[in-house]
């Protein structure tokens, strides 16, 4: 597997996930992903970086375009250091909130994606890795 | 912080979205909505998201505040114009969306809040085709 490009983008405020999503749709469009698979991801990278924002305190997105074979995708990686979650078994489940949201952030993001990982430590932080090849 | 403008047409409210918002313009359009209703006595609001490249579920949910705030303040709301991949994209995120009204454009979503409004009874069972 290959890496195209590579960068990493802040996330602190709902701006900034205005602006992730802006660069996701971007490089979905250059390595030409469909209409409905950009609007997946897209949609994927919003969840998760509100996430960041909401639950997280803030962090960053590394955005990676990758190739393997003839197949391109979009990776992204999601990295905070807040306060982490304890049951992640629970927090991907549909309808589960600690905030004021739907539930659906986790759970619907990885419906969206072709991979998808979680990792979080409570104290240390939290780190979510999707992709979607073409 | 720029501002969604509400525009009123009769006795109905039409919200065009034309930016992609951040969390805290929606939800400063969804108070401002439920503001004008009041102000206005409106009886329907039309949300046009054609322009709108996702729904995620935190705009989902504001389009469901609406709905139910609207229908409290014994108004109609009506979304149209939902593209078909946000379509797609939505019910596979798990977002029915299932307390809002939707119509395929506006002149459709306009005929759908007048008969509401006009036969409160009806207005469920008889849909737009």
């Amino acid at each position: 597997m290959q890496t195209e490009s590579d960068d990493t983008m802040p996330l602190r405020t709902s701006d900034d996930v205005v602006r992730v999503r802006q660069a996701v749709r971007a490089r979905a469009v250059a390595i030409g992903f469909s209409l409905v698979d950009q609007t997946k991801i897209v949609t994927a990278a919003s969840e998760i970086g509100r996430n960041t924002v909401d639950y997280g305190g803030g962090g960053e997105m590394r955005i990676e375009v990758v190739r393997n074979g003839q197949r391109r995708g979009v990776r992204l990686t999601f990295s905070d250091a807040g306060p982490g979650i304890r049951d992640i078994d629970q927090a991907m489940r549909d309808g589960y909130t600690t905030g004021n949201g739907l539930g659906l952030g986790l759970s619907g993001a990885k419906r969206l994606c072709n991979e998808f990982d979680i990792r979080s430590v409570p104290g240390t932080g939290t780190t979510v890795t999707i992709a979607r090849w073409t | 912080m720029a501002e969604i403008p509400i525009l009123r047409i009769g006795d109905c409210l039409l919200v065009s979205i034309q930016v992609d918002m951040h969390d805290q313009l929606a939800l400063a359009l969804q108070d401002d909505l439920t503001q004008r209703i009041v102000t206005d006595r409106a009886r329907g609001v039309m949300i046009d998201i054609s322009a709108l490249e996702i729904v995620d579920s935190f705009i989902g949910r504001m389009l469901n505040n609406i709905a139910a705030m609207s229908k409290v303040l014994d108004a109609v709301t009506v979304v149209v114009g939902m593209r078909p991949a946000v379509a797609i994209t939505l019910v596979e995120l798990g977002l029915g969306l299932t307390g809002v009204r939707t119509a395929l454009n506006v002149d459709k979503g306009l005929a759908l809040i007048r008969r509401i409004i006009d036969n409160p009874e009806r207005g469920d069972a008889d849909r737009e085709r």
